[in-house]
């Protein structure tokens, strides 16, 4: 595809000490050794045609349009193939090369349907560099006609629901096949046949995209040469004719996209090759699912109502703030300002978060500020903070080029983290080792040309009995960097913890009763991680969400240290974040007992700050977390929430007790896109935007600030931080910002870590990654190079205390939870677009000697009970699980599947034990009592205008559907 | 909170830094709840008159009602 403002070198990129001079049309260019003639070339301006070849592939040489003269050589070598020699004279025109060009190209078009399939520019090369190339090389003419055998008859595989492929417009280059392999890491795609027969091949039996292994990432696409393979969209709509820069609003990589307009409207999201972060690469979710941001499932107009049984009416916006203020107001005078209380969102940008912590506490007059990361990543702020001294991965995610061993510990990068993931496993191709600790054999643990060395099968729950174990290996063995450790950290505490590790009780061999995994295996990965090179270690919420979450997180930093992989490119402890901004709404100051910058509310000096900026005083004492709120909501205490891009009745633990809190309230604002879950339970709803309808900045989960661009207008006319704006001006407080970059100036003036960063700065630089300082001025890729945040670094003990939460004889199995590639969290945006035809609700995955002994069946209903709840979802048979452990997503809110979560969370931080349920899974054959009851309430308390149409769904027509296998 | 809860949730603490030696075990605690629960948790928890708290969790009741003392 020829996307817009992208330049392509062919080749990619070579790294040497040497550099070589050549002539290339009478120009004299120096490049590093290894680089490509038609790299070169293209470098310095000068153009040569090409087809097979891109940057992003090693060099092919199939195409033969990028032939060159070289003094002193015999024939035409292909530029991409053939490497600059010093001396080396090169012409990239002459006529007999022209010649040859037309040739080629007329082959090619003589199989090749002529003309472009994009709307409007069937006169044009529309999408398709081929009929382009033919335009520049004046080919005009077919000479062989089409009378001969070709491919022009076949059928179009109109399969994915985003693009298509096209075979009478393939040339057979292979590009899409390589950049499967190479940039992907899937090999999904292959060429199949031979000489003429050659087609490109999906590999399935009905050869079709959408059932093969193609995992829809989109690289194929950006690939192709021609229009083989194209958008859907593009087809249809026509080229874009402009290009805005921003960043995908999806998982915690966070990727740098060009939003390709035509018009005001966007036609398709292409991966940038300059993003820091990606590297031009995507997948299906940034790539194509951002359909739902023109869905007719937005809401436009703000909404209120007196009481959460009544109907929402549409209010204007003045109406609907002076209400939401009004009630606010009362219940404050009434209750006092502790009843009062804030959610922020991951999914907004850095400006907005901020905006809304200084809304409690500045205009609230409270700290209670919580954020999602309560249910996620609260371990790592905790456990990084008290080893480390900040919260925060100390890497880069290119570290992992120079990774020689990679640990990666409750994370499932290929689903989650799908772009790192294609990073990592380059990586492993080129001969890095991998050891994976999960108790799901998850796609990394063997995949095309990967295997981990170790797959540590841990049973749910005993991450930090493991972690001690491999300490313990390391210790025991005398494999610990004693230098590092007496350099950079506090001796008296390492001593501690050494003592305390080397007790029997955290042997390979006395763990192993917890664990379930084989000692000899547990000594085999230490060994390997403590003296196999770099180690890197790469974890998720397989790790956070236990109860002892934090506990872990200290524990793998204690690794770090004590074998000296951290502050240096290729080792170091990373976090998996998993939303796009999960990293930034901590840093900005979400959580109940920090400022942002993760400073105590107690301390004097930071709280000076805020109150010389904001112009009030400020409480010294922690405020509530989320599920703080809701206990004391059912309490009474707590009567009044405003909640910014969070569903917490779909994503948080226990949905019974939190629709009991939520209900106890007397004011609760949702501001968001859709009319969420937690919604149904609102009295103020005020329609926020999405990314491409703001400016502002989101960080990832490297730390990396970048950039999100306005490119078009919230359907309801306002950005979020513009939404929170209005309500503190309604409260009294002057809110005053202009643009979205006065609130980061101000994160700036008082934040330490903040103080180099703007929004003219990240626009020069690209992105910029904190601490951005006097110190740091272009940002710092690495953490803890020198010195810890902290100075010394700090080992912390890490007891292993077994979670309440048990296996019995009535729930003998453990349930875990996580989440899919092609869905997203509460799949409020991609449940809203094609990606349902990969995943359309949530499964339970059961190992088969489990599904056997309780009679269930592939495919079929099961009710899945806790003590705490029961829901109904379909069984999928699968060996990836270990037997006596099951798992779900949490994508679908007719699944529902919190309700069977429990209350158990980690003892720092109150992150809930999402990943050790003990439940017990019976055959069933339609939804349970409580499903039916929760769409009922639904319906009902969702409902928009009085004298609107009754609602579309009851509980029994969603039942019907479900029972009947409708998604 | 539900005192049962409340009760959990504080001895988890207590289980984590009982690893460590008794004063620094005891400081550890107290300073945990101090940071990190807010006030009307703290009080629920000077104030619950039942059984089941870890002798750390006991230890720092005690010293952050010592500390409220003053506060007042």
């Amino acid at each position: 595809m020829a996307a817009l403002n992208s330049i392509d070198c062919g080749t990619p990129k070579r790294e040497s000490d040497t550099q070589i001079t050549l002539e290339i049309d009478g120009r004299s260019i120096t490049v590093p050794e290894g680089t490509s003639v038609m790299r070169a070339a293209l470098e310095s301006g000068i153009s040569v045609p090409k087809l097979c070849a891109s940057d992003n592939l090693e060099p092919y040489g199939s195409c033969r349009v990028c032939l060159v003269e070289i003094e002193g050589r015999k024939g035409y070598p292909a530029s991409c193939t053939t490497e600059v020699a010093e001396g080396m004279q090169v012409r990239t025109t002459s006529d007999k090369l022209g010649q040859i060009r037309r040739g080629v190209v007329e082959l090619y078009l003589s199989d090749h349907a002529g003309t472009s399939r994009v709307a409007g520019e069937q006169d044009q090369a529309g999408d398709d560099e081929l009929l382009a190339l033919a335009h520049d090389l004046g080919v005009t003419e077919n000479r062989y006609g089409k009378s001969g055998s070709n491919h022009q008859n076949a059928t179009i595989d109109a399969s994915n629901p985003y693009f298509d492929f096209d075979a009478t417009r393939c040339i057979v280059c292979s590009r899409c096949v390589r950049a499967c392999d190479e940039v992907q890491g899937t090999f999904a795609l292959t060429v199949d046949g031979r000489g003429f027969a050659s087609m490109i091949s999906a590999g399935t039996d009905s050869n079709d995209f959408l059932s093969s292994e193609c995992v829809s990432c989109g690289a194929c696409v950006q690939a192709c040469p021609t229009e083989a393979l194209i958008e859907k969209n593009v087809a249809a709509q026509g080229l874009p004719d402009r290009v805005e820069k921003t960043t995908c609003a999806y998982c915690g990589v966070g990727c740098s996209f060009n939003a390709e307009l035509k018009g005001d409207q966007v036609v398709r999201m292409v991966p940038a090759t300059e993003g820091k972060a990606n590297h031009g690469h995507s997948c299906v979710k940034g790539r194509f699912a951002w359909g739902y941001t023109h869905h007719p499932d937005r809401i436009t107009s703000p909404m209120i109502r007196e009481r959460i049984t009544d109907a929402w009416r549409e209010v204007s916006w003045d109406e609907a703030i002076g209400f939401a203020a009004g009630r606010i107001n009362e219940i404050r005078e009434t209750h006092g300002r502790g009843a009062l209380g804030a959610i922020t969102s991951s999914r907004c940008s850095n400006e907005e978060t901020y905006l809304v912590q200084k809304m409690a506490r500045a205009v609230f007059g409270t700290n209670n500020v919580d954020t999602c990361a309560r249910v996620c990543h609260s371990p790592t702020g905790y456990g990084m903070s008290s080893t480390f001294g900040t919260s925060a991965g100390t890497q880069d995610f290119d570290s992992v080029e120079h990774c020689d061993v990679m640990l990666v510990i409750g994370s499932n990068p290929t689903d989650a983290h799908p772009v790192f993931a294609s990073q990592m496993k380059r990586r492993l191709r080129a001969g890095a080792r991998l050891i994976v600790a999960d108790p799901r054999a998850i796609d990394l643990v063997r995949s095309a040309h990967v295997e981990a060395d170790y797959h540590l099968q841990l049973k749910p729950g005993t991450n930090v009995a493991l972690i001690n174990a491999i300490a313990y290996t390391i210790l025991e063995e005398g494999l610990e960097n004693r230098t590092f450790v007496e350099e950079r950290c506090d001796i008296e505490e390492y001593e501690g913890w050494r003592e305390f590790i080397l007790r029997d009780e955290n042997s390979p061999e006395a763990t192993e009763q917890y664990t379930g995994v084989p000692a000899a295996s547990v000594r085999e990965a230490a060994r390997l991680y403590a003296t196999g090179g770099n180690a890197g270690i790469y974890y998720g919420l397989g790790v956070t969400e236990h109860s002892q979450g934090s506990t872990m997180v200290m524990g793998m930093a204690n690794l770090c240290m004590a074998t000296g992989n951290i502050g240096r490119s290729g080792v170091g402890l990373n976090p998996m974040r998993g939303q796009n901004n999960v990293q930034g709404s901590c840093d900005m100051g979400s959580f109940p007992h920090e400022f942002p910058g993760y400073r105590h509310v107690s301390i004097d000096s930071v709280r000076d700050i805020y109150e010389n900026e904001w112009n009030v005083k400020l409480d010294v004492e922690p405020g509530l977390r989320i599920p703080n709120m809701i206990d004391a909501a059912t309490e009474g205490t707590f009567k009044a929430l405003y909640i910014q891009g969070e569903d917490i009745l779909q994503s948080d633990p226990n949905i019974k007790h939190i629709a009991a809190g939520l209900e106890a309230m007397e004011c609760v604002i949702v501001q968001d896109i859709f009319l969420n879950e937690t919604a149904s339970y609102a009295h103020v709803f005020l329609p926020g935007s999405t990314f491409l309808e703001k400016d502002g900045t989101f960080t990832n989960a490297e730390r990396r600030i970048n950039r999100v661009r306005k490119i078009q207008t919230a359907p309801a006319g306002y950005a979020d931080w513009e939404i929170t704006q209005l309500l503190a001006q309604a409260l009294g407080y002057p809110m005053n910002y202009a643009h979205a970059s006065e609130i980061m100036d101000e994160i700036a003036r008082t934040t330490p870590t903040f103080a180099g960063v703007s929004f003219d700065k990240i626009d020069a630089l690209g992105s910029v990654q904190w601490p951005c300082n006097e110190e740091h001025p272009e940002g710092t890729p690495v953490m803890h190079v020198d010195t810890f945040v902290r100075g010394k670094g700090k080992f912390m003990l890490t007891p292993f205390v077994p979670t309440d939460e048990r296996a019995n004889r009535r729930f003998p199995l453990l349930l875990t939870t996580g989440r899919i590639l092609s869905q997203y969290n509460v799949g409020a945006q991609t449940r809203r677009t094609a990606n349902g035809q990969w995943h359309g609700e949530d499964l339970l995955e059961i190992h088969p000697s489990d599904a056997e002994v309780r009679g269930v069946k592939d495919g079929t209903l099961v009710a899945i009970a806790s003590r705490m709840g029961e829901t109904t979802l379909r069984a999928q048979i699968s060996e990836r699980m270990t037997p006596g452990v099951v798992y779900t997503t949490f994508h679908f809110p007719e699944t529902a599947a919190n309700v069977v979560t429990t209350e158990f969370s980690d003892w720092a931080t109150e992150c809930p034990e999402y990943k050790v349920t003990a439940v017990e899974v019976t055959p069933s054959h339609t939804m349970s009592d409580w499903q039916k009851r929760y769409i009922a309430t639904r319906e009902r308390q969702q409902r928009i205008g009085d004298a609107g149409p009754a609602p579309v769904r009851s509980s029994e027509t969603v039942a019907a559907g479900f029972d009947g296998g409708d998604k | 909170m539900d005192s049962q809860k409340m009760v959990h949730q504080a001895n988890q603490i207590a289980a984590y830094f009982e690893v460590y030696p008794q004063q620094r075990a005891e400081e550890e605690v107290e300073t945990h709840i101090r940071k990190f629960w807010e006030p009307r948790i703290r009080t629920q928890l000077i104030n619950y008159p039942g059984d089941g708290l870890h002798p750390l969790v006991q230890k720092a009741v005690a010293a952050l009602k010592n500390d409220t003392g003053q506060s007042a």
